[in-house]
């Protein structure tokens, strides 16, 4: 309202415009780098410098997702790991907030579980990849277990953890008003705790990837993470490289909807 | 009977693993309705520990505490704690942060909320009241924090070096405000502090405290003229107590 009216002296009008220029830059830099790489790769493929049969290139990757999608029904695979990436995101996200919340409201809890956690946590979950398909067959529902598995405990340290930074101060600033427990969770850990939760989402996107994917190398008939192995088996690079850009820009697509909904949420507050 | 607070031979004694603290020795007092009480002596001889007891957030080891006839057994909202940072949620407005203890103790009625307008109101944060705390002064979020402890009429405030955390400008400005507004509500307050002055220009009552463990050392009733702290701190008798109490303090 008032920021109109003012004047600027054309130091404001100097100072604005290095910040712009400083941005332009910045995004013309990105830009320039994707353009060189993808450049330099072609023209070396080209050129018959590197063999394109085992490194691919640009064209070919095009040329492939135009295939994928033709023929092999691109969007049936992709369907099916997105599918079991926002499964495997949301249950972990859902049972480790709600385990966290457990942990913090019991001390004893927290101190009777915390080996079992240390130990999971250290635990190279693809390990488990046996067990898991003899438990739940070779269908999305191992892969959504694995992805379940990698995402949670992760989940439940940093939910945990934000829990537990809660202001020790607010905390007998309730007490002393005669807040009971549920109060002090509800009307200061919880919300509090908000950050964290969202950072904790952003960090489950990525677990949930790592979790699915991995869980198609595994065992699996249909998704992005099966076209990578199965092109690999049969030395289709071309192959591998597409699923492989295509599952970039889904896993881009995510986290920017996650971090979109941060800035839907914070402005709502405000 | 004008007590409300009475302290009988209160003791407490900490355990750690390794060690067992005696913070309190033996301490009586008493505190009358309407009484400004400040309680003063060196640092960490157990000054907050004496208003965790009052606020029922620990219990005495042995002793008594009376509050308003009946002995505290734990926190029951009547009682207001005010703490050196303002200790307002980031995530309300002023408005939500000061109805705060409304919503704990559920007595969150429209004419409470009323009263906590009123006295927003009337303290000037009439046009604050959708602000969130971040964008507020540190003198007037420490005015808000006042109010949440008033809002749902205690019987006794507690403050706990609210203004240590200001700078001293803002300090001798808030320092004034608080008083003026707990001596216009009416309310009895007690403020643990280690400066003199501070004590010396708000308080009806002085207790100073000895190093730990903390026992009685003195009681002052400084009679100065004055309607406010600031005035207070110009009159004549004010070295004088000052003195007084620095030499019992060393």
């Amino acid at each position: 309202m008032k920021a109109q009216e003012k004047k600027f002296s054309k130091y404001h009008y100097l100072y604005t415009r290095k910040i712009k220029r400083d941005k332009a830059i910045t995004v013309i830099l990105q830009v320039f780098i994707l353009v060189l790489f993808l450049g330099l790769w072609e023209l070396l493929a080209y050129l018959n410098v590197i063999d394109s049969f085992v490194t691919s290139c640009p064209s070919k990757i095009v040329k492939t997702i135009g295939v994928l999608i033709t023929e092999n029904n691109l969007f049936y695979h992709m369907g099916i790991t997105l599918y079991e990436t926002i499964m495997g995101f949301l249950i972990a996200v859902f049972l480790g907030y709600v385990i966290a919340l457990i942990l913090w409201w019991s001390e004893r809890a927290r101190k009777v579980l915390e080996p079992y956690i240390v130990v999971l946590n250290s635990l190279p979950k693809i390990a488990l990849g046996p067990i898991i398909i003899v438990w739940f067959g070779s269908g999305s529902k191992a892969i959504i277990f694995m992805a379940i598995l990698i995402g949670i405990i992760v989940a439940i340290i940093t939910m945990l953890n934000g829990f537990l930074a809660t202001d020790k101060e607010k905390i007998l600033l309730l007490k002393s008003m005669g807040a009971n427990k549920f109060q002090i969770l509800s009307k200061l850990v919880v919300p509090g705790s908000f950050p964290t939760f969202i950072s904790m989402l952003k960090i489950s996107v990525g677990m949930a990837w790592i979790g699915s994917i991995m869980g198609e190398y595994l065992v699996s008939r249909a998704g992005l993470g099966y076209l990578i192995v199965y092109g690999g088996q049969v030395f289709k690079l071309d192959l591998v490289m597409a699923a492989t850009v295509v599952l970039c820009m889904l896993a881009t697509v995510m986290y920017l909807i996650v971090a979109m909904l941060e800035k839907c949420i914070i402005k709502y507050k405000n | 009977m004008n007590t409300l607070l009475e302290f009988k031979n209160v003791s407490l004694t900490y355990q750690t693993y390794t060690d067992e603290i005696t913070a309190i020795d033996d301490l009586s007092f008493s505190i009358d309705r309407g009484e400004f009480v400040s309680f003063i002596g060196p640092s960490g001889c157990g000054k907050t520990t004496i208003l965790s007891l009052v606020a029922g957030l620990i219990k005495p080891t042995s002793g008594k505490i009376i509050l308003g006839g009946r002995e505290i057994q734990k926190p029951d909202g009547n009682l207001g704690y005010m703490l050196q940072k303002d200790q307002l949620f980031p995530w309300r407005t002023i408005e939500k942060n000061v109805i705060l203890p409304l919503e704990i103790l559920r007595k969150n009625t429209s004419k409470n909320r009323e009263y906590a307008n009123d006295l927003l109101d009337k303290y000037g944060l009439k046009n604050f009241k959708k602000y969130y705390p971040d964008q507020l002064s540190g003198g007037m979020r420490q005015r808000v924090a006042l109010i949440r402890t008033m809002v749902y009429r205690p019987d006794l405030l507690l403050l706990d070096e609210p203004f240590s955390a200001l700078d001293y400008q803002t300090r001798l400005q808030v320092c004034d405000d608080v008083y003026k507004i707990i001596k216009a509500e009416n309310k009895t307050a007690i403020l643990v502090t280690h400066d003199i002055t501070e004590a010396i220009s708000m308080s009806d009552k002085i207790i100073v405290l000895t190093s730990r463990p903390a026992s009685l050392m003195a009681i002052h009733k400084p009679h100065i003229i004055g309607d406010t702290p600031i005035k207070k701190r110009e009159s004549e008798e004010f070295s004088g107590w000052f003195e007084k109490i620095w030499k019992e303090l060393n």
